[in-house]
């Protein structure tokens, strides 16, 4: 099956995934983002790319954070943006995804960053769009169910590049929630796709879905066996349903196994980095002297994450070259 | 068909697996049952002559699963276009299972039901009645009621049964009176709310799972309730290589068990899903390449006795959405025949069938054994049996869309798939109920 994030010119018509996506066209977005990070320290933090272009921030899934950075991101590049939270699920709600997607279509939407709870749901839309010949709508994925989240994942590969340069020689740890993580899933496609030689997974079995070796992951339910010589760590958010029940017992032992103390921290390379896509539960998956301390690239991954929606933005639109 | 209407079927090639019969043979119906194979009975003349020159002539198919959503769910097939795709398809007699809305849970419906079939006068309807009170695991049903009304036997459809205690006292009350149980082996909380296979690709794209001991505990737990009441079980839409391995044992061991595969299952995996096709969102769901492999000798060995359509029709409005939300099931009547086919050019003729050829193989598997399977007087082209014959053309290719299937459930994973098998004409009773030109 072609994939269906590039055109017939092997040129990114969507962002649905980054499983797929070929080695250069990651680096050309994490390049066109670095020539953006300087624009937010500018006087007038706009570029015209996307000048007369409407964005469609289409949430079916709460979320303030992402949508914000979306938003931020299309308005840098003078697109007009519309929000649109859409909280219940399309079968619930009455009006169908795509009867949805057909009405803004008609309003004459260049691009849909969607957000939805249902795996696959950007690529419903992608679909949709080619089967009712409307190539010029672009879709990027804001997170779909457990499945992708690929613009966090482009983010945490450009905050990766910017502190440690080099992708294949690096060890990287996920820690947490894998079960439930797109960030996760985007992050290991992205990882393996630069080159990274050892990308481990961290977590209880309970977290841990089956079939994480055939994405070219190492597995460790010991957090101190799984931190040790790493040259970067990603912490997932341990969401408040998961907290207590029959996947795990409790927040306080889930820290007690799981969570990043500095002491914990000081098993990993003395200059490794700790990433985390916030959230974040300070007490419940990272101690506050670990996610306020040196090593914490925390907020510079927030900074960078403008940057690297506004080359993705421009380059599925078109309008970056 | 009128009273003493006499039907020859000529210079056909017949298979009739009953009776290990495969070769050029005339067939003879009158009175609604077939008179002779081979030579004409003295005095033999016909009302109507059928030349089948180039074509099979089958007994009807024998489908163990068809949804044909009456009473409840009119918008997604009525009885009229469902039994048109049964006429489509060669199959004439189907086994209904009882998720309807309302469930059959009630002589009464049950008797609309097969009234409402008999006015059509097409396939033969036989549904099965459900197990427990409205499928809820709970109650048990007036099962005795319910056979005299015309229920072959009683099914839990996709809902398995919570309270082990009330399968237990089903199986025991089945039991009585020599009903069998038809039970989809599936665990009542492990893989609930799955939707695809546990395994690499659904924890790659991200997908709630469905692992295979779902179906291996419900299958250890069953052959426990069988040894201590004695029931028999027909084991639904098996989709395991480990489940199948379980079912092989338990046959050895002599429990009264038999089982089926639905017939999308023996071709595909869960790659079939590709980029989240809601077209391959079926249950159980598509599993592993080796397991799809097990389920190809398992139907060539006999481990499993039969194939069945599990024919689910599904709207537009139902099906086009996100996978996860979409609902399950796949168009498979008129499907039936090719896959089958498929499975005997595939698969069947790379092994060593014997003397009996792949196509007979495949041929048994949708009409003696899966009467034997339901207790039905059908399936065969034996002198006096009843006349229901299919007769089609096994090189001829057509190309599924939606616009050449008859069933309003237009939603197959094997859509744009082009296919050997056409039927030319299905005969039901001796009365020519179909046939294309």
């Amino acid at each position: 099956m072609l994939n269906p994030q590039l055109n017939k010119h092997g040129e990114l018509q969507h962002l649905l995934s980054i499983e797929g996506l070929p080695k250069s066209i990651v680096n050309h977005i994490l390049d066109t983002a670095s020539s953006f990070v300087g624009i937010s320290d500018r006087d007038v933090k706009k570029v015209p790319l996307m000048r007369g272009k409407s964005v469609f921030n289409l949430f079916f899934e709460n979320s303030t954070r992402t949508r914000t950075t979306f938003e931020i991101a299309s308005k840098r590049l003078s697109a007009d943006v519309i929000n649109l939270n859409i909280q219940a699920s399309s079968a619930s709600k009455g009006e169908s995804l795509l009867d949805t997607i057909d009405n803004l279509s008609a309003m004459h939407a260049d691009m849909f960053v969607v957000r939805h709870a249902q795996s696959g749901a950007p690529y419903l839309i992608a679909k949709h769009l080619h089967d009712t010949k409307q190539p010029h709508v672009h879709v990027v994925n804001a997170g779909d169910g457990r499945h992708a989240h690929p613009t966090q994942g482009l983010l945490d590969m450009y905050t990766i590049r910017h502190y440690k340069k080099d992708f294949t020689n690096l060890t990287v740890a996920i820690v947490g929630d894998i079960l439930h993580s797109r960030v996760a899933r985007s992050d290991i496609h992205a990882l393996t796709t630069l080159g990274v030689p050892e990308v481990r997974a961290i977590g209880p079995h309970t977290l841990l879905p089956g079939g994480l070796e055939q994405m070219g992951v190492r597995t460790f339910t010991n957090m101190e066996e799984g931190l040790k010589g790493v040259d970067v760590i990603i912490m997932l958010r341990l969401q408040n349903e998961r907290m207590s029940g029959a996947l795990l017992p409790s927040a306080q032992e889930y820290f007690k196994s799981y969570g990043l103390t500095p002491e914990r921290l000081a098993l990993a390379k003395p200059d490794a980095i700790v990433m985390h896509p916030g959230p974040m539960n300070r007490g419940v998956e990272i101690d506050s002297a670990v996610a306020d301390g040196p090593q914490a690239v925390i907020l510079p991954q927030v900074t960078f994450g403008i940057a690297v929606r506004m080359a993705v933005m421009s380059i599925v639109a078109g309008t970056q070259g | 068909m009128k009273a003493g209407m006499k039907l020859h079927i000529k210079n056909g090639h017949l298979i009739d697996p009953a009776n290990g019969i495969d070769g050029k043979n005339d067939l003879y119906i009158a009175d609604g049952k077939v008179l002779a194979v081979g030579s004409a009975p003295a005095g033999f003349t016909a009302d109507q002559t059928i030349d089948a020159s180039g074509l099979i002539v089958s007994p009807g198919f024998v489908d163990l699963s068809a949804r044909l959503r009456e009473p409840g769910y009119e918008y997604k097939a009525t009885l009229e276009s469902e039994m048109q795709a049964a006429m489509q398809g060669g199959v004439t007699s189907l086994i209904c299972p009882p998720d309807t809305d309302p469930v059959l849970d009630e002589p009464g419906l049950v008797e609309m039901l097969k009234h409402r079939a008999k006015t059509l006068n097409q396939a033969n309807v036989h549904p099965l009645g459900a197990l427990t009170v409205g499928l809820k695991g709970q109650a048990l049903t007036e099962m005795a009621e319910l056979t005299e009304a015309g229920c072959i036997g009683f099914a839990q459809a996709e809902e398995p049964i919570e309270d082990t205690n009330v399968l237990l006292r089903a199986m025991q009350y089945a039991k009585t009176f020599n009903y069998t149980v038809w039970l989809r082996p599936q665990d009542a909380h492990i893989g609930r709310g799955g939707i695809a296979a546990s395994g690499p690709l659904a924890s790659r794209l991200g997908l709630s799972g469905v692992p295979v001991m779902s179906e291996t505990i419900a299958l250890h737990t069953i052959f426990e309730l069988m040894r201590a009441t004695g029931a028999r079980v027909h084991l639904c839409r098996m989709s395991s290589a480990a489940g199948l391995e379980l079912v092989r044992i338990a046959k050895k061991e002599g429990l009264p068990v038999t089982c089926d595969v639905g017939a999308h299952h023996i071709h595909l995996t869960d790659a079939d899903i590709g980029f989240f096709d809601s077209n391959a969102r079926v249950t159980p769901p598509f599993r592993s390449q080796r397991d799809r492999d097990a389920i190809r000798l398992g139907l060539l060995d006999g481990t499993i006795d039969a194939l069945c359509s599990d024919h689910t029709p599904v709207d537009d409005d139902e099906k086009l959405l996100p996978f996860g939300e979409a609902s399950p099931g796949a168009t498979g009547l008129e499907l039936l025949l090719s896959l089958a086919l498929k499975w005997a050019d595939d698969y069947a003729a790379t092994q060593d069938t014997g003397s009996v050829r792949p196509l007979a193989r495949a041929l048994a598997r949708i009409t003696s054994d899966a009467a034997r399977v339901a207790g039905l007087d059908a399936g065969t082209l034996s002198v006096g049996a009843a006349a229901d014959v299919c007769l089609f053309d096994p090189e001829a290719r057509w190309t599924v869309e939606a616009s050449a299937l008859a069933s309003q459930g237009k939603h197959t994973p094997f859509l744009g798939y082009n296919l050997a098998g056409q039927v030319r004409a299905t005969i039901v009773a001796g009365h020519v109920a179909f046939q294309r030109s």
